[in-house]
């Protein structure tokens, strides 16, 4: 009964190590436990999300954008938009903030062993991703070929400018960056077009492989069909919601979409298990 | 078979005392600014069982409209997180309806189910509750049509009714209602025959409650249904905060230079905020869309996932919306569409 005397609100604090300046109004911070034993105990895997939060402002929902395979560090990369996510940005390195978590279920990645994986991100749709894309790069020889789709509106809204650098020089992973018409700059080498487009240009094969997408809901929507024409099935194509919430925990209401709570029963769904539910997310 | 007894109607004040003296605060139907609502009382003078329903069911008891779950300082670099383990008033609920009283095991399913939510559930264990059946009922009840009756004892702990000589039957329903009586002992007598139905209003069944819920999974695209039903809302919510089932909730910081609280507050699926993303995207961006929800979470989601119907046709949000819509009238038409 020790779960029933236990305040499931009460966050952790964590201390901002790091903060990457990845876009114009997006961070990335480097988290750590100010309790070292809690740190020391904290599991996540990939896909699941916690409660950030600025005492006095409240609290934001994001992914963890970091892997599980590199531990006593967690990351997250958030947009300023809001009362909580305009008070995280302007906190620094030392500074102290709030987090619960970790909530929701996973990304099968154990079920993925011995597949190619098609990574389809948007904008600030990579993060959810590239907490995937470094727990598959960390055991690199459990999967097959690793392909990497990512645009944004213009090259300054890419985010983890470096990481996508190194991505593209290890030989690992095949890395097509694009950006839609007008954000290119007078250097880009990329590709221009939004992305349902260059998907349906670098047509990758669909047989054993897993597409992930994660984006804004226009692009996700036009991404679906160019999958189904390249013979990706429902089962085959996952993506993680960002529904709004409050607790994480399945009691405020907030995720329900029918008869699931998005923050229970995902945020990982795939396609097919989409296709169950009403249209509203 | 449950166990009855006789409560004299001079007793009542007498109980009353015995209950405060053995540590409880009461909580009545009580007079307040024009309505009745549950809050503490002394005296038997200060409770109103008339009112066929109070304005606000008694949900605060077990789930307030705002309160603590975190408070914290603020040190020089840092903040500290005031741990003290809560605690809940031993509480009796006196004079609840029994639509009211049924709809505590439904808040409870929410926050019972996986994580525990250690405030409403310490507060509900404190909780007794000492029901009343209903001697009237009028138009925008319709607890027979989801589940209830208006003598129904199921969420009570002792459950009263008034007999026609001014007595009370009183039913002992579980062992907290028992503490109560041997709160008391003198004050109960032996219950000789007593015909309750005879002494309760009569609620017709409106609408075939299974029907309804089989009909919902496939209404979620009629959008025309939906638009038109809500073609008088305006989003204030009041329907879900006087609804004794509505459990929705918002989380928000308070805070001073010094610190700050972490509150909960009542919320609705009513509000368009209440899904909107920071992107601007709204998965539920029309009032149709918002009514649909506040439907299919009460009569098609809910039960699904939890076993319940989230509502005991207490009729309050009928009652109090300023746009004078009936959600019995919307069900109604709901179960009849084609």
């Amino acid at each position: 009964m020790e779960a029933a005397q236990s305040n499931a609100y009460r966050p952790q604090l964590m201390r901002i190590d790091k903060v990457v300046e990845e876009a114009p109004a997006v961070r990335t911070f480097r988290l750590t436990f100010v309790d070292e034993s809690v740190g020391r105990d904290f599991t996540f895997q990939a896909g699941q999300f916690g409660e950030y939060s600025v005492f006095g402002e409240g609290e934001s929902t994001f992914c963890i954008a970091s892997p599980p395979t590199r531990q006593g560090y967690i990351e997250c990369t958030f947009r300023q938009a809001g009362r909580v996510t305009s008070a995280l940005a302007s906190k620094d390195e030392g500074d102290i903030i709030g987090f619960r978590g970790p909530y929701g279920n996973h990304f099968p990645l154990a079920q993925w062993e011995g597949k190619s994986l098609l990574f389809i991100a948007g904008g600030i749709g990579l993060p959810p991703l590239r907490c995937v894309i470094w727990n598959v790069l960390d055991l690199r020889d459990r999967y097959k070929d690793v392909t990497i789709l990512y645009g944004a509106r213009t090259v300054a809204d890419l985010v983890y400018k470096e990481e996508l650098e190194g991505w593209r020089k290890s030989g690992n992973v095949k890395l097509v960056t694009t950006v839609d018409p007008g954000g290119q700059t007078p250097d880009w080498k990329g590709e221009v077009g939004f992305v349902p487009a260059v998907l349906e240009k670098i047509a990758p094969a669909s047989e054993n492989t897993i597409a992930l997408v994660c984006g804004p809901p226009i692009m996700i929507n036009r991404t679906l069909p160019v999958l189904t024409q390249l013979g990706f099935t429902a089962e085959q194509v996952y993506t993680t919601l960002e529904n709004r919430m409050k607790c994480g925990f399945g009691k405020c209401g907030r995720c329900n979409v029918g008869k699931i709570y998005v923050c229970k029963d995902g945020p990982v769904f795939s396609y097919a298990q989409l296709q169950q539910l009403p249209p509203e997310y | 078979m449950m166990e009855t007894r006789i409560l004299k109607k001079q007793a009542l004040g007498t109980l009353l005392e015995r209950i405060r003296g053995g540590g409880f605060r009461v909580l009545a139907p009580s007079k307040n600014d024009g309505h009745v609502v549950f809050k503490e009382v002394a005296t038997l003078a200060d409770v109103d069982c008339e009112a066929i329903q109070t304005t606000l069911s008694p949900k605060a008891a077990v789930f307030p409209r705002c309160e603590e779950l975190v408070n914290y300082t603020f040190t020089a670099k840092n903040v500290r997180i005031e741990d003290h383990e809560f605690q809940a008033t031993p509480t009796v609920l006196f004079g609840v309806r029994p639509c009211d009283a049924r709809s505590l095991a439904i808040l409870n399913s929410v926050f019972a189910w996986d994580v525990k939510d250690v405030f409403f559930q310490k507060r509900l264990e404190a909780t007794t509750v000492i029901g009343m059946s209903c001697t009237k009922a009028d138009d925008y009840c319709f607890c027979t049509s989801v589940g209830g009756s208006p003598g129904d004892t199921s969420g009570s702990d002792l459950s009263l009714t008034l007999l026609g000589c001014g007595d009370y039957l009183a039913e002992i329903v579980t062992e907290k209602g028992r503490r109560i009586v041997s709160l008391a002992e003198d004050l109960f007598g032996p219950a000789g025959k007593v015909n309750k139905e005879e002494l309760l209003p009569k609620i017709p069944a409106k609408f075939d409650v299974k029907e309804l819920t089989g009909k919902l999974p496939d209404m979620f695209t009629r959008n025309e249904i939906w638009a038109e039903q809500a073609m008088r809302c305006i989003g204030c919510s009041t329907c879900a905060f006087v609804c004794p089932c509505c459990a929705c909730f918002d989380i928000q910081d308070e805070a001073s230079r010094q610190g700050g609280t972490r509150l909960r507050c009542w919320d609705s699926c009513g509000h368009g905020q209440f899904t909107l993303h920071a992107s601007g995207h709204n998965p539920r961006h029309s009032q149709g869309d918002r009514w649909r929800q506040r439907i299919m979470h009460k009569f098609s989601y809910f039960p699904d996932r939890l076993g319940y119907i989230a509502c005991v046709g207490c009729g309050r949000c009928s009652r109090s919306c300023p746009a004078d819509m009936n959600l019995l009238e919307h069900l109604e038409s709901l179960v009849e569409a084609k």
